[in-house]
């Protein structure tokens, strides 16, 4: 017989489901409720307290948009917005054009040494933003060797803060152009050239399509890096002031905190604008590369290869003469006078600015930072990604994870200072301490980090979460035993960003050390300041030194852990 | 095996399973007996497994009662559940070795050393993937890898195997020996065991009874050759086996009229009355050449128009005599070929046996 008769069987009219959580689950919904606090205090909190500041006046009565009219009443705080878009889009134009080409050299040419030379355009990573403002001064300054080329304007102002953003931003931009551009479909090339497609029109209607979203999503990251940058301005802008000069001297200088805010909300909306097209464009992007696509190999092509050759080295030795001259500029006596080589301006112990404590605080931030940063964030993005309680909480932590790259360093500084140092905060403790610094650095480079965990995560199968509930293997267990390990390369990557982007963070840790931890490279800030750039010179190549070790550690790392694991990761 | 006697083991009561508005599980109730092998069979998307799931506790239902061993779960989580399962994708941990991976869930019981050890050497034996207990999975074959996530799922003992399409990911090959071996497994160990899978030769290989379900609503439950032989609804006789499929009208007392020809067929269920429209079922093998006998029903001529060899049997495509149009497919075995010496374009006599007609409702007319 079959039992069909079962379906039409009457059964007492049955009541909603409540699933049981069993203490697994309320073991995670515990952590998500820790992680979303956490991020609430990280992120969100000193956002918002920012936002009332910057409505409020001195003794902290709410006046509305009354700051914001004073402010495009000031005609000189006027003249700088003015002033930063100018660099932010010369800034953002000459970085895509250099970076287009390069990274079509590297993708789409048979030049000799692509590694290499990419190797090259990344070097800029290691080293803090004011690093190239300071080989500027040497190379352009009133003393500097090509002085003359300039033709009697001065590199103290536009020229020299869009020369040393073009070299801070080019790997950022090199990198997603280079990515966009390796997501080429061979065939499609294939077909222009069957229809006998002339070159020209090749690249118009194949090449600049398929990475026009790679584009918009560098020129956008380019700007708004110009933009809201700190170092460079710094230390070559001479009396040219932007935004991002102007927070810290209506904070530091005038303790006009509430003005303060106004400028870093202004700030706040090119990157908040990018943000949003950004992830516009990365969603569209995703589709663009089908599984089955070919990928696309290179042809030898005379004349442009030379030119592509051509442009690689120029680059090259672009990022290289300024690094090398940062490097060269630390090593000398005194400049232009005594050219002798001398390596007195290493010893931080002479000049006062911040001492060996300088350098070791360094360490100490940037190795703790390199060791919460990849727990809290690969923990959390676990919680976000491979948990199935409570989805909204997942959800707003996912979302919260996402604001930190679009609020930039000064801003996010400038929120903890009025968060945590306001009178009531139960956190206020942390203010003024390492803690903090270690907090906002997490923090501020969090959403990078978080996608890179999640990617990784959406990689591992999403079954052994099932597998091992089905074995009473708690999660955690099967998280420690399986899925860190599974995913060490990823959380390796992690530690090493944050390592190195602790190393050279300007911008959100100049408004938070104190005098017991203060930062190299706010060390630096300050040499620098006092007129000693060859000292300064000498801790910026002390930071691409180390930041560099932490890379070729990483690299080494890898290897080892590629290879003790060949036999499970297969070929 | 003794269907329908005892207990069920588990018991599953109008579940109902919605995802956002669409509803992927429709008032599904279903029992499952002790030992029991049951597979789930259907279309993609139908709802396989999410009923899976749901008895995993995985994906929770939103009403209707699951109860395992006479104990109500509908609500626990998977880990309060009493189950082994294996994924499609078998779920193996990748940095452990087979041995590790089997072992995974007897060493967080914290079973000593040489117990645990005893029992992989058992299972690895039991799976046959002896001398493999070092390797990593990335260094087995599928069907390796798959025997692995089978021991591993069985190693506690679970009172429940449920298996989410163990074989798909197989070559043809390799899966028709694995599920014979996967049978042979499950009958020695006894465990009650559910698999989903959308091949329906697999299903009728392997289960003790097939549940045959469709846009998240069971079909059919019955033993293989009950769903072969008498497919409960259209979708099922066409899901499962060939099928031939002949528009029809219902004539007076049993007769259906097909074509410009009346056949005699059992009418058990049809809800159409006289001269409304039905569907006359008859499965290829059960069309008759040899032996007929001369008052036999439904004789009908019947033109020879293709023929494809398939092996142990040709698959011939038949146009009955009367109607334009009407066609049929038969098989017809290679010794009934020689003898009858049948070729394209020849008309013979077939029979049409009443009692392996299948009468079913048109599409879209009232429900029987
Ligand atoms: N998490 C989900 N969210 C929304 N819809 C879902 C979800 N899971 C399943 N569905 C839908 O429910 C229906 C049944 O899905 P289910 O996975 O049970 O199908 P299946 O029978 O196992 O099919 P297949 O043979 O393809 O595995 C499908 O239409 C599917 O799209
Ligand atoms: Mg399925």
């Amino acid at each position: 017989m079959t039992d069909t008769s079962l379906r039409t069987a009457a059964f007492p009219a049955s009541r909603a489901i409540r699933p049981i959580a069993g203490a697994e689950e309320w073991v995670q919904r515990l952590l998500i409720v820790l992680l979303a606090c956490w991020l609430l205090v990280v992120i969100l909190l000193p956002l918002t307290v920012l936002f009332r500041k910057s409505m409020e006046n001195a003794d902290g009565a709410f006046i509305g948009l009354a700051n914001f009219a004073a402010y495009f009443r000031d005609p000189a705080l006027v003249q700088s917005l003015f002033n930063t878009l100018t660099v932010a889009l010369i800034t953002t134009v000459i970085t895509i054009v250099l970076a287009f080409g390069f990274a079509y050299a590297i993708t789409r040419s048979t030049i000799p040494f692509r590694n290499f030379f990419r190797s090259i355009a990344l070097v800029p990573l290691l080293a803090p933003s004011l690093l190239p403002g300071l080989a500027l001064v040497y190379l352009f300054g009133n003393q500097g060797i090509f002085k003359s080329w300039l033709f009697g304007e001065s590199i103290y102002g536009p020229i020299g803060i869009v020369i040393g953003e073009v070299f801070f931003a080019l790997p950022h931009a090199v990198m997603i152009i280079v990515t966009a551009l390796s997501a080429a479909d061979q065939r499609l090339y294939e077909a222009a050239e069957s229809l006998r497609t002339k070159p020209f029109r090749i690249f118009m209607t194949v090449t600049l399509p398929g990475c026009r979203y790679g584009l918009v999503s560098a020129a956008f990251v380019v700007f708004t890096l110009a933009f809201t940058d700190f170092g460079v301005p710094k230390v070559i802008g001479g009396q040219y002031n932007v935004l991002a000069t102007d927070v810290y001297r209506q904070v530091i200088g005038q303790f006009n905190f509430q003005m303060g805010a106004v400028v870093g909300l202004l700030l706040l909306a090119p990157a908040v604008l990018s943000f949003a097209v950004d992830r516009i464009v990365q969603r569209k992007q995703v589709a663009l590369l089908s599984a089955r696509a070919v990928p696309y190999q290179p042809k030898r092509r005379p004349a442009i290869d030379t030119v592509c050759l051509a442009l690689c080295i120029l680059v090259s030795i672009f990022v290289l003469s300024i690094l090398g001259m940062a490097i060269f500029g630390s090593l000398i006596k005194f400049w232009p006078y005594n050219l002798t080589l001398t390596l007195a301006k290493y010893d931080l112990s002479v000049g006062g600015a911040g001492g060996w404590a300088s350098l070791w605080n360094s360490l100490i931030m940037a190795s703790l930072v390199a060791l919460i940063g990849p727990a809290v964030v690969f923990g959390g993005a676990y919680l976000v990604e491979k948990t199935k309680v409570w989805p909204w909480a997942r959800m707003a932590a996912h979302f919260l994870a996402m604001i930190p790259l679009a609020v930039p360093g000064l801003v996010l500084g400038l929120a903890y200072i009025f968060f945590f140092n306001a009178p009531g905060n139960p956190l206020g403790f942390i203010y003024a301490t390492m803690a903090i610094l270690v907090v906002n650095t997490v923090g501020h480079f969090y959403t990078v980090c978080h996608l890179t965990a999640v990617t990784a995560l959406k990689q591992v199968d999403a079954e052994f979460e099932a597998v091992s509930a089905s074995l009473k293997v708690p999660f955690y267990k099967t998280f420690w035993r399986v899925t860190v390990p599974v995913c060490l390369p990823a959380i390796l990557d992690i530690a090493t960003y944050y390592f190195i982007n602790a190393m050279t963070t300007v911008s959100a840790v100049i408004f938070l050390y104190s005098t017991d931890t203060k930062l190299l490279s706010i060390a630096a800030v300050n040499t620098d300041d006092a007129g000693n750039t060859a000292a300064a010179c000498a801790m910026g190549t002390m930071i691409v030194a180390i930041s560099a070790a932490a890379r070729l550690l990483q690299l080494a790392v890898a290897r080892a852990l590629r290879t003790r694991t060949q036999a499970w990761r297969g070929p | 095996m003794a269907v329908g006697n005892g207990r069920p083991y588990l018991s599953i009561r109008n579940v109902n399973k919605f995802f956002g508005g669409f509803q992927a599980l429709k008032d599904v109730s279903l029992d499952v007996f002790p030992g029991e092998f049951v597979c789930f069979l259907g279309p993609s998307g139908c709802g396989k497994t999410t009923l899976l799931r749901a008895i995993a506790g995985l994906d929770i239902q939103d009403n209707g009662s699951i109860a395992q061993a006479g104990t109500d779960i509908s609500a626990l989580p998977p880990s309060r559940r009493d189950y082994g399962i294996v994924f499609q994708s078998y779920a193996l941990f990748p940095n452990l070795t087979v041995a590790e991976n089997i072992a995974y869930g007897l060493v967080n019981l914290g079973r000593d050393k040489a117990a645990i050890r005893a029992r992989v050497a058992e299972l690895v034996a039991l799976v046959s993937l002896r001398g493999q207990e070092s390797k990593y999975p990335a260094q087995l074959s599928g069907g390796q890898q798959q025997r692995v996530a089978l021991a591993r799922a069985i190693a506690m003992s679970p009172g429940l195997l449920l298996l989410d399409e163990p074989l798909s990911a197989l070559d043809a090959r390799v899966r028709i020996n694995l599920r014979g071996e996967l049978k042979h497994l499950q009958r020695r160990i006894g465990v009650t065991t559910i698999m989903v899978t959308h091949d329906q030769e697999e299903a009728l290989a392997v289960a003790d009874r097939i549940v045959v379900m469709n846009h998240g609503v069971i079909e059919q439950v019955g033993r293989p050759d009950e769903v072969y032989r008498n497919p409960a609804t259209a979708f099922v006789a066409d899901f499962v086996g060939h099928m031939n499929f002949l528009p029809a009208t219902r004539g007076d007392s049993g007769v259906v009229r097909v074509g410009g020809v009346e056949l005699r067929a059992d009418l058990a269920g049809v809800t159409a009355s006289s001269g409304g429209a039905i569907t006359v079922c008859l499965r290829p093998e059960d069309v008759q050449v040899r032996g007929l006998q001369p008052q036999q029903p439904n004789v009908l001529q019947a033109e020879i128009t293709s023929l494809e060899f398939l092996g142990a049997f040709c698959r011939a495509e038949l146009r009955l005599g009367s109607a334009e149009d009407l066609g049929l497919a038969a098989d017809f075995s290679i010794n009934a070929m020689r003898d009858l010496d049948l070729r394209i374009g020849k008309m013979i006599p077939v029979a049409l046996p009443p009692d392996r007609l299948r009468v079913f409702d048109a599409e879209g007319s009232a429900h029987g």
